[in-house]
């Protein structure tokens, strides 16, 4: 009996994740034939990219509060770091790589690996805590990163990289230029982001993800999620694995920045504040922690409503702001709840 | 003497975070939640002190008191409304609904106020004290924050103590359910306690926009924020720790912003609070939780 009822737990699993890579697929073929045939209005056709960008963050953290059940505040930073990285990558391969397909992608591959040290990084103190402690300490380390890069100089000349901080110092020889302008940021970025290239990224963090999760590592996030002490005393190391799920986490975030930062000709560090970390934190916590799709379908809602509700002009924060809260008593409503569950199809018959 | 000039200027911002974070650890020792709408309450408190002030031409500190009771109303109203349906949800959608809520006044400040700012005229006008000929000044205001915060703390702290209420709340934030079975009503004091912290931002909010006399509808964010950070800083759930942290946070601010770079001021405060949380992980004067399997 319970070896039937685990192998049909499975079964619901792996349906789960095929639904989850079936829905996006066929979200993707459907954005891109209407874009094709001119049925999406150009402001919805500029916010597709983003939008994937917002699906890999959303994923991404879903891995940190959802897996791993802590709960982080500092998640833009990473995307910072991301952008940053992955934008100036770009520029310096201009000349040569002329590809923009393989340029995004090596772009996006350096964003991570920057991202992933700066999880690094950030994880050694940060994961020493617990609780809104670590909460707290994630939103520090997104203000730091931002502070940070707004007082960043980069730019290269014939002697090679040069940085400074709090003002531009570089000293570039003539014919040299100036990438990162400190609170300037940096502009003149060639859009090489596209579409289908946020679609891929998108299917490749949920792949990494997916696979994470069902692998030895992602029980032990689950078991550190559930129960701490108890882990701990069956030998799992707590550390390593939260930082496993950190880094990777942060990774996937940086990827997604400078997907997000390459459909802009400017970006600057204060993009990615801690309003960002919160929408994204939004995005998780809507589609059902650890719900991997929930939070793909709560990213491109929530990314399309503020610009649908721009009829109501003035009142759309407004009106964004009374639907975030009423969904939040919704769907903690123990009625609704009921009355939800009694429409899901998928749903278990005994308790 | 400038840095004694630092020094001052430093403990009066920093009062101003103390009085904040006092609203943030009182709300999380009761309610176990992260209140980020606090910062708002802030914002609404000042442009209420605001209006009375420079638009009816009523007394400073008569503007104070009419701010402070729309703030506690407000405060009260808020938790009725979005935060009591979820007294037994999970922290993240409690913290979700703070965040919408915090959207939520924003917003509504953005159509009643606009988004210009508006000029504060300060509470007790723009003088000075001068000591030790001049070298030392410090304004009216600079004073009447650090008074105010130190009136506020020994009150409160009283009232913790001394009074029935008080001891509810102590008993509330050790053990909600034996709290009941003593007969104290847990949602009249949780609603207390939002009522004290928003009335207390109230008087923050005036204060802040004293001393820093621009005023728009995303006033509080960033002051609320830091009084969060004071608040963890000093253990959160903790008042003496709310009053240690804030004032320290507000010296390391202003010391940073003097000696060691202006743009980068913030980064070193939540460094110095990254380092404060490796070595007591609980805050300066938090308790530690034992786990008990």
């Amino acid at each position: 009996m319970t070896m039937r009822r685990l192998i049909n737990l499975k079964r619901a699993e792996a349906r789960k994740i095929y639904l989850t890579y079936a829905v996006v697929i066929v979200a993707y073929i459907v954005c891109q034939v209407m874009s094709s045939t001119k049925f999406l209005s150009s402001s919805m056709r500029g916010m597709l990219v983003p939008i994937c960008a917002y699906m890999v963050m959303a994923v991404s953290l879903n891995l940190v509060v959802g897996i791993l059940g802590e709960l982080s505040l500092g998640h833009a930073g990473f995307m910072s770091v991301g952008a940053f990285s992955g934008v100036a990558t770009a520029i310096l391969l201009q000349g040569v790589i002329p590809f923009a397909p393989v340029r995004l992608a090596i772009a996006m591959i350096v964003a991570a690996i920057f991202a992933a040290f700066a999880g690094f990084i950030i994880g050694i103190p940060v994961l020493r805590l617990k609780g809104d402690y670590l909460a707290i300490v994630t939103l520090a380390f997104g203000e730091i990163i931002k502070s940070i890069l707004n007082n960043f100089y980069m730019g290269i000349d014939s002697q090679g990289i040069q940085m400074s901080m709090l003002s531009d110092t570089t000293r570039l020889l003539p014919g040299g230029k100036l990438i990162i302008r400190g609170p300037m940021g940096i502009s003149g970025i060639q859009k090489i982001a596209t579409f289908p290239a946020g679609a891929i990224l998108l299917i490749i963090a949920l792949m990494i993800v997916f696979n994470l999760v069902n692998s030895r590592s992602g029980r032990a996030f689950m078991a550190i999620r559930d129960d701490r002490i108890a882990a701990e005393s069956i030998g799992l190391d707590i550390t390593k694995y939260k930082m496993m799920a950190f880094v990777m986490s942060a990774a996937l975030a940086g990827a997604a920045g400078a997907l997000f930062a390459m459909n802009y000709s400017t970006i600057v560090a204060n993009k990615f504040d801690f309003n960002t970390s919160i929408l994204i934190l939004v995005f998780v916590v809507l589609g059902g922690q650890g719900n991997m799709l929930g939070g793909i379908i709560a990213a491109a809602v929530l990314t399309i409503l503020p610009e649908k509700l721009r009829s109501f002009s003035e009142y759309r924060m407004l009106l964004y702001a009374i639907v975030l809260i009423v969904m939040m008593l919704a769907t903690n409503n123990a009625e609704i709840k009921e009355f939800l569950s009694r429409l899901n199809p998928f749903r278990r018959k005994e308790a | 003497m400038t840095f004694l000039n630092f020094f001052i200027s430093g403990i009066s911002l920093g009062s101003i975070y103390a009085i904040i974070a006092l609203g943030y650890t009182m709300v999380y020792g009761i309610a176990k939640m992260l209140n980020f709408a606090h910062g708002d309450v802030i914002m609404v408190g000042a442009y209420v002190c605001f209006y009375a002030v420079a638009r009816y031409e009523l007394n400073p500190f008569l503007g104070v008191v009419i701010a402070m009771i729309v703030c506690t109303i407000l405060g009260m109203i808020v938790e009725r409304l979005a935060y009591k349906p979820l007294r037994q949800a999970p922290s993240l959608a409690v913290l979700i609904t703070a965040i919408g809520m915090s959207y939520f006044l924003q917003n509504t400040a953005l159509l009643l106020w606009s988004s210009n700012p508006k000029v504060f005229p300060s509470i007790v006008g723009r003088g000075a004290f001068k000591l030790f000929d001049g070298e030392l000044s410090i304004s009216h205001i600079t004073a009447l924050t650090i008074i105010a915060c130190l009136v506020i703390m020994a009150v409160l702290t009283l009232f913790i103590s001394k009074t029935k209420m008080g001891k509810a709340m102590r008993a509330c934030s050790e053990d909600k359910g034996a709290a009941q079975l003593m007969g104290i009503n847990v949602n009249a004091t949780i609603s207390m306690t939002f009522a004290i912290g928003s009335g207390l931002a109230a008087v923050a909010g005036a204060l802040l926009c004293s001393a820093y006399p621009t005023l728009m509808p995303t006033t509080g964010s960033l002051p609320g924020i830091k009084a969060f950070t004071a608040a963890v800083f000093g253990g959160i759930g903790s008042i003496p720790g709310a009053f240690l942290g804030g004032l320290m946070l507000g010296v390391i601010e202003i010391f940073a912003k003097a000696y060691i770079s202006s743009q980068l001021s913030d980064a070193v405060v939540f460094g110095v609070l990254i380092v404060v949380l490796l070595v007591k992980p609980a805050g300066l004067l938090g308790k530690m939780t034992q786990e008990k399997v």
